[in-house]
């Protein structure tokens, strides 16, 4: 899953095709020229995702660490989030890359760890343990590749979470849930009041993975979708799975999503102007929605008509309901095709800027929560305490912090993975037929 | 594609200046020419020869044999994908052919106001794809769209949302876009048409009708062979509209042969059965151009002009 925001529709335009996507690449200055400019002097690059506020915020660390560094700068190139995607692993398999590569961690790291593409920072953070102490431990998880760090965790922890519409929960007369069965038993009341009870952006396919992840969790506990990480035979067909997997179909058939949720992008932000126009009653959503919501929801956000919970326990089932999924982070790499000074370039930038007090305050500015322990103390003052609170809370309760599935798994097994949910949400296939085709793609 | 140069029917005398010119002839067909060999048959070669790989597009490419193809073929996504595929061909045939006939004969008589028209027909062709879909995307979602801003009941439908109804929308957009082009194929062939062939059917008294059916269709029959083929071929490449407006959704409804090659192989990783599914994209592409120029009859040397 795509942490920050999805809101450009531009994202999407240039992720639209693979030449349109090389495109956006020649429209910055080229990789290649930079590698030749910064060859043997120690000056780097950097490439990230764009979208307002995080890329300012990004940017601001990179020029603090110019103006400190005037002989060693960095090069930052802001990319969308759906052309990154792509451009970043051709760049990396075309020799190409970036010294410092932005990621999500996980099956996507482990992809290029395996191509010997990546640095191993592991003794790096031994010599450095004040850099790796003073962060979220769960963030590392994502970070680690057969016991080895090949990334440092940087930027914001993203959970995700339950929004709810105030003012459409008073229209009908209803208290916010506190079980699946509660949320169940709202359907036809929003319905009735031609109110959808959930907001979904189905046709992003993540934003279904989400249902699933949770109902897992709730019913099972980690283990079951551990199985399956694991590569265990035949793991999707633990009964849990496909009790959750039916409970979620029954919910589609019974019309707890929004109408025409398949065709609705979470890149256009469109699931989320359903929740604040009113649309919708209810979203499950990572928290970097929050920030977006405020932007464009008017009055919605500020006018505390947000409500905000974690995705309620299940009865009967055996999942801790502190535990949640999401990005425990957002993952730097050094790539080992850069030169030596380069890498000492990098490490330096991570050391001295990669959330700098004066980066985590504008994290917190933003209503993200710093992967930084302690980093409660900023949200003092600020206008969105409460909820940062709420994401901290969560972040730092949880005694699971799930990485999203499809970030988690290889690029390859999440492809199937998306490709099947949304086949499932669909009704195209039984959670049985979903079951055999998941289980015929495990441990690739 | 299969080519045939015109047959020669030069007289013995000219033979000599005759090889001259091609020679010459053959030199300018040296710039294009390479410049097909470099992105044309090079990439092909490559892309076949990554189909017997294994690679992610981030590591080293290792040689794999058959097991690309293996995969691909054994896939149910591949007949699927296939037959969605021909849904598209099929339906946006059907679907373009009459009405850009039909315009492009309007639009070949000689009028002032016609001229207007004609401009206006055009503008779909000159906006770029992504920006076609993404402007029937907002204009086609059930709870932002034209349905629900005129609170017009007819138009909220999911049209994106229901696997037959998204398709039926993709063959829409599509045609919206290229209508305009074949328009513009017919209204040059109907202005070929030599003038005394009507005249001559006025004073035997055929109709508007009978005229059309007897004169316009069969002097156009090689116009639609070419229309026809650009648009079953192009229609095999049919990608950024469709990802765009439904990602190949919902489910894989809309999931063209492009659009599971570039999913294998950029969002899958897997370059091995995504060139093997590019490979099959070629293959197909060549066939139709070749059975559509079969079903054309003769060949395209044949006077169009037969009858004068």
């Amino acid at each position: 899953m795509d942490p920050t925001t999805r809101r450009n529709f531009l994202a999407l335009a240039l992720g639209g095709t693979a030449a349109a996507a090389s495109l956006a690449a020649c429209g910055s200055s080229g990789p290649s020229k930079d590698d030749a400019s910064g060859g043997g002097s120690g000056q780097a690059t950097y490439w990230y995702l764009s979208v307002q506020p995080q890329e300012g915020i990004r940017k601001s660390s990179v020029d603090r660490f110019n103006q400190a560094n005037p002989k060693t700068p960095i090069k930052g190139t802001a990319f969308q989030n759906d052309a990154y995607k792509t451009k970043i692993k051709t760049a990396i398999g075309a020799g190409q890359a970036p010294t410092i590569i932005w990621g999500w961690g996980g099956g996507g790291l482990k992809s290029y760890v395996e191509a010997g593409q990546v640095e191993d920072l592991t003794s790096w953070f031994d010599e450095n343990s004040d850099v790796k102490n003073r962060l979220f431990p769960s963030s590392f998880g994502a970070a680690t590749i057969d016991g080895k760090i090949y990334a440092m965790p940087a930027e914001v922890v993203q959970p995700i979470v339950v929004f709810y519409n105030k003012t459409a929960f008073e229209k009908v007369g209803a208290q916010p849930p506190t079980t699946w069965e509660d949320i169940k038993a709202l359907v036809p009341k929003f319905n009735a009041a031609g109110i959808a009870p959930f907001s979904l952006g189905g046709q992003s396919r993540w934003t279904n993975m989400m249902w699933l992840e949770f109902m897992f969790d709730r019913m099972g506990g980690p283990e079951v979708f551990q199985a399956v990480f694991d590569g265990e035979k035949d793991a999707w067909s633990n009964p849990v799975a496909i009790k959750a997997l039916t409970e979620v179909q029954n919910f589609v058939k019974a019309g707890g999503f929004v109408k025409g949720f398949s065709s609705i992008t979470a890149d256009s932000n469109a699931d989320q102007a359903l929740l604040y126009t009113g649309k919708a009653a209810m979203m499950l959503h990572g928290v970097w929605t929050y920030g977006s919501m405020k932007q464009d929801g008017g009055d919605f956000v500020k006018g505390d008509h947000l409500g905000y919970m974690t995705f309620p326990p299940v009865e009967g089932g055996t999942g801790d309901p502190a535990n949640t999924v999401g990005n425990p982070g957002q993952y730097l790499s050094i790539s080992s095709k850069a030169t030596a000074a380069q890498k000492e370039t990098a490490k330096q930038f991570f050391k001295t800027q990669v959330l700098s007090e004066e980066e985590q305050k504008a994290w917190v500015g933003a209503g993200q929560v710093p992967i930084v322990n302690g980093a409660d103390k900023l949200f003092a003052g600020s206008e969105d305490a409460a909820f940062l609170d709420f994401v901290y809370g969560i972040a730092s309760k949880a005694k699971v912090f799930a990485q999203s599935w499809d970030q988690a798994m290889s690029p390859e097994a999440a492809e199937v993975l998306l490709d099947n949910i949304a086949k499932l949400f669909q009704l195209q296939i039984s959670p049985q037929q979903y079951a055999d085709n998941m289980n015929a793609v495990i441990g690739q | 594609m299969t080519v045939a140069p015109p047959p020669v029917r030069a007289s013995p005398a000219g033979t000599a200046s005759h090889a001259v010119r091609q020679g010459a002839i053959g030199w300018m067909a040296l710039p294009a020419l390479s410049m097909f060999v470099a992105f044309g048959v090079v990439p092909l070669v490559g892309v076949l020869a990554l189909s017997f790989t294994r690679w992610d597009g981030i590591g080293d490419i290792q040689p794999d044999g058959l097991a690309s193809w293996r995969s691909v073929l054994t896939d149910p996504g591949l007949p699927h994908s296939l037959w969605v595929t021909f849904e598209v061909m099929g339906l946006s045939w059907l679907f373009q052919t009459p009405i850009s006939l039909l315009l492009g004969v309007f639009l070949a008589a000689h009028h002032r106001y016609r001229g207007v028209l004609a401009v206006l027909y055009f503008i779909p062709l000159l906006l770029s794809q992504a920006a076609i879909a993404i402007t029937y995307k907002s204009l086609l979602d059930p709870n932002f769209g034209l349905g629900a801003g005129l609170h017009v009941d007819l138009l909220s439908q999911d049209w994106l949302g229901k696997p037959h109804l998204a398709l039926a929308t993709v063959v829409f957009v599509v045609s919206w876009q290229f209508i305009p082009f074949h328009t513009l194929l017919y209204q040059g062939g109907v202005r070929q048409i030599p003038g005394a062939l009507y005249e001559a059917a006025q004073l035997d008294g055929a109709g508007r009708v009978r005229q059309f059916f007897s004169i316009t269709l069969p002097q156009l029959k090689y116009t639609v062979i070419t229309s026809s083929t650009l648009m079953v071929v192009g229609s095999l490449t049919f990608f950024d509209l469709i990802f765009v407006l439904t990602a190949g959704g919902p489910g894989d409804a809309t999931r063209v042969l492009a659009l599971d090659m570039y999913k294998r192989g950029f969002m899958g990783n897997q370059m091995g059965p995504a060139s093997a599914i590019a490979v099959i994209l070629v293959l197909l592409g060549l066939l139709l151009a070749w059975l559509l120029r079969r079903v054309g009859g003769g060949s395209s040397s044949d006077s169009q002009l037969e009858g004068l």
